[in-house]
């Protein structure tokens, strides 16, 4: 029993930061733009939030930093592939290589500094049920805050009505800009909006995950977290399933390595991905005919005025 | 000439809208140079002119999208300067796009929402919705996602959308152009209607006769200037294209004497699954065309057109070789290279992304379907001066106008772009030649050029299969017509011995016996 609500409450850790930086970029893509430079933003992040959590002895102060300086990264994308109408893939790929080699030299004065990570809650009574308990109300607040996001933003996208402008302009930019919906300013705002979620997902890293900063201890996750919104075909609940079980089949294939299965590790390692695949792909299927990705996904708009 | 009310076409009304000197430049190009026109309340107004000529930039300028470099806008009486769309809905001007500014991917009630301003609530809009399209009789499901709808349906959103804003004054760009002749008329109906509501309509067209029915004024534009502002029921369809064109519009004529040979494209018994889950599955189809013949398919959009094209031209194969025969040689089975090999040539219905890639230099879109049966590639590699030597013989045989020698092809404009595609076909001297919507929103010069083009083509020898919607062009230059309805073709008919009615029948499914179909073609 303890060792599966250990695995439960690893598995919540492993997640978090995929969930938020892709609940970003989904709403990133749902208005039409492919910015693939989540990966550069989150290292940014992680690197950013560390040294102000680390100055200011806050994990707050911390976390916005880190949300700034992924928003400010955006902020170049937004110019580039926006303003300047510049390829969004070629655009996204420069922004990740920027982050990976700023965040190193950024941190590079931080790295063996330790921090106190982000504490958990604890409400005496509720955190101490059994099993459930820790679970449930013994979670630190980027849990409860990349729940909260992903809900919000499924209300934004189909529940309000800047929201069906947003989706709009990512399924026909053209005309969303006949019908005179300020289009750029629109995808600029959900640029950053992604930004500021991949900054946060990867502040998490250094304040919650590991107390500690190393250079790109992001790993990958960016690229995970764009590969789960287009397997989760844009869609915010499909997105919760995907970023969990991506979560749960990492942890769960390193405590099988443990226990020695006779399975190579190259194939345990390679588990997540190919689950995460399959599952959604099969999620995705149920659909029959339309488009499931935002269908003005990476192209480039010029209004004529 | 430029006399805002000329031949005293109007009493004493005020307009509705009026603009003086409206001009538009984009760089050296002046796309609306000075133009005056005056919209009076329960007038339905023309807007003529070819492609190019100025028209969507002049609207485009009315409804706000785009600020005119010089001149005013005048609304009530009072001039205005427009901020944007939602500044010209607020005020009482809507408008219906050509190229229908729907969201394929978002439901009928979001995409009416889209277009309003927001200030009532989604339940209060769909219901309104649904009362709309009531009262003028545009039935919409407000749930169903617009990729599922058809052409005709999609109007309808546009229109109902325009409509709901209660406007004062309504621009219907090309609405006619896609639609059936039976959706067509019923859009005159309503347009009739809000009419009589006392709204103003200013209404581009390029058919000529709806416009003579329907609209009480019009203004005719030809290179970005007002020619003329004239009651189109006292001209004639040739007077009003002549000011269009600025010269005379060549009747197109079929030469005298024309001679019916061997058969060139034979298509048997052929009978094809849909490759979509919507698609039309098609059965039991066959006919025979001589060279020298142009044979017509009419009918219904969706009715397995597209679905025919792609059997012919070999982006389907069938099963059985023998179920498409050109110059007596079995293709069923034969990729779209091999047909054009064997000397057959095809231009189908969307000219951007399928009858040439948007993007791409005309040279190099001469070259994607010139590469195996044209001498464009030598030992491997492109022939460089050869395709551009394509280009050059279709710009100047079928009268190209466009901005350098090469362009990209989404850079020319419709009629322009169409003339390229059938042209660079016709070069290839092609024993069958198969077309689909050969004139689709294409202004009159360029329909012209292009249905003498088909006519020449058929002269010297080749056979001829045209696809299309627009019944007058078929009885213009075909010698047999076929109907195409729920996937199978009609027994094709003598052009000389069918009437609209007969057609129109055989459109609408009745009197369709596809037995005989197949006798008529194994005789």
């Amino acid at each position: 029993m303890e060792l599966v609500e250990a695995i439960i409450l690893s598995v919540l850790a492993a997640s978090t930061p995929l969930l938020i930086a892709a609940t970003g970029e989904l709403l990133t893509e749902r208005s039409g733009v492919l910015n693939l430079g989540v990966e550069g933003m989150m290292i940014m992040g992680a690197a950013c939030g560390f040294a102000g959590a680390w100055l200011s002895g806050s994990i707050l102060v911390g976390a916005l930093c880190g949300m700034v300086a992924g928003t400010l990264m955006s902020l170049i994308f937004a110019l580039m592939a926006l303003g300047l109408a510049v390829n969004q893939v070629a655009t996204g790929l420069a922004l990740t290589i920027l982050g990976v080699g700023l965040s190193g030299l950024i941190g590079a004065g931080f790295v063996g500094e330790r921090i106190t990570p982000a504490a958990h809650l604890d409400i005496p009574g509720l955190t101490d049920i059994p099993f459930i308990g820790n679970v449930l109300f013994g979670q630190d607040a980027f849990v409860y805050l990349s729940l909260a996001l992903i809900v919000g933003v499924w209300w934004f996208l189909y529940r309000t009505r800047p929201g069906l402008i947003l989706r709009a302009c990512g399924d026909n930019h053209l005309s969303a800009h006949a019908l005179g919906y300020p289009v750029l300013r629109i995808r600029t705002l959900a640029v950053m909006f992604g930004g500021a979620c991949a900054g946060l997902a990867g502040a998490y890293l250094p304040l919650a995950y590991t107390p500690f900063f190393i250079p790109g201890m992001t790993a990958g996750r960016g690229w995970i977290a764009l590969a789960l919104v287009v397997f989760s075909s844009w869609r915010p609940g499909r997105l919760v399933v995907g970023a969990y079980l991506f979560g749960a089949v990492t942890i769960l294939q390193l405590h099988a390595q443990g226990w020695g299965v006779g399975i190579p590790s190259q194939f345990m390692s390679a588990l997540p991905y190919l689950a995460t695949i399959i599952v959604l792909v099969l999620l995705s299927r149920a659909r029959t005919g339309g488009s499931t990705a935002p269908a003005a996904l990476g192209t480039v708009f010029v209004p004529d005025r | 000439m430029l006399d805002p009310t000329p031949n005293g076409l109007h009493s004493g009304e005020p307009p509705l809208l009026q603009t003086r000197g409206l001009t538009k430049r984009y760089g050296d190009f002046v796309a609306n140079d000075s133009i005056d026109i005056e919209i009076r309340p329960g007038e339905i107004h023309a807007l003529l002119g070819e492609n190019g000529a100025g028209k969507s930039t002049l609207v485009k300028a009315i409804y706000g999208l785009i600020q005119p470099s010089a001149g005013e806008i005048s609304w009530q009486g009072r001039p205005i300067v427009l901020s944007g769309p939602s500044d010209a809905r607020r005020r009482g001007i809507g408008m219906v796009f050509q190229h229908f500014s729907l969201f394929d991917n978002l439901t009928v009630a979001e995409n009416v929402a889209l277009g309003l301003d927001g200030s009532e609530s989604f339940k209060d809009m769909s219901a309104r919705l649904a009362q709309v399209s009531k009262t003028y009789g545009l039935p919409l499901d407000p749930k169903r996602e617009v990729w599922q709808l058809s052409v005709g349906e999609r109007q309808r959103i546009e229109i109902v959308r325009a409509l709901m804003q209660d406007p004062k004054f309504l621009i219907l760009d090309e609405p006619t152009a896609v639609l059936t002749p039976q959706e067509a008329d019923q859009l005159s109906i309503v347009l009739e209607r809000l009419k009589a509501e006392g709204r103003a309509i200013l209404y581009i067209s390029h058919k000529l006769d709806e416009v003579k029915r329907l609209c009480d004024t019009a203004t005719i534009l030809r290179a970005g200037k007002k020619v003329a502002t004239r009651n189109p029921r006292l001209e004639t369809a040739a007077s009003l294209a002549r000011m269009m064109v600025g010269s005379e519009i060549k009747e197109v004529r079929a030469a005298a004497g024309r001679q019916t040979t061997v058969p060139r494209l034979v298509v048997n018994d052929l009978s094809l699954a849909p490759a979509e889950a919507h698609g039309v599955r098609l059965e039991h189809v066959s006919f025979e065309l001589k060279g020298g013949e142009i044979l017509g398919i009419a009918g219904v959009a969706g009715n397995g057109q597209d679905e025919l094209f792609a059997a012919l031209s070999g982006e389907r194969l069938s099963k059985d070789p023998g179920a498409v025969v050109i110059e007596g040689i079995a293709a069923g089975h034969l990729s779209i290279t091999g047909r054009r090999k064997l000397g057959a040539a095809f231009v189908p219905e969307e000219r951007l992304g399928h009858g040439t890639a948007p993007r791409m230099k005309l040279s190099e879109n001469a070259l994607l379907t010139g590469h195996a049966a044209s001498r464009m590639v030598r030992h491997g590699f492109i022939d460089t001066a050869a395709t551009l030597k394509t280009v050059d013989t279709a710009t100047e045989t079928f009268d190209v106008r466009k901005a350098k020698r090469d362009p990209e092809a989404a850079s020319l404009s419709g009629g322009n772009l169409q003339k390229f595609i059938v042209g660079r076909e016709i070069l290839r001297n092609p024993a069958v030649l198969v077309v689909s919507q050969p004139t689709w929103g294409v202004d009159a010069g360029a329909a012209a050029v292009i249905r003498q083009a088909l006519l020449d083509l058929a002269t010297e020898g080749a056979a001829v299969l045209v696809t299309s919607q627009d019944l007058d062009e078929l009885v213009e230059i075909t010698d047999r017509i076929a109907v195409m309805f729920h996937g199978r073709l009609s027994v094709p008919l003598p052009t000389r011995e069918t009437t609209r009615e007969k057609l129109g029948l055989l459109m609408g499914g009745s009197s369709l016996e596809p037995k005989e179909a197949v006798h008529a073609s194994g005789a």
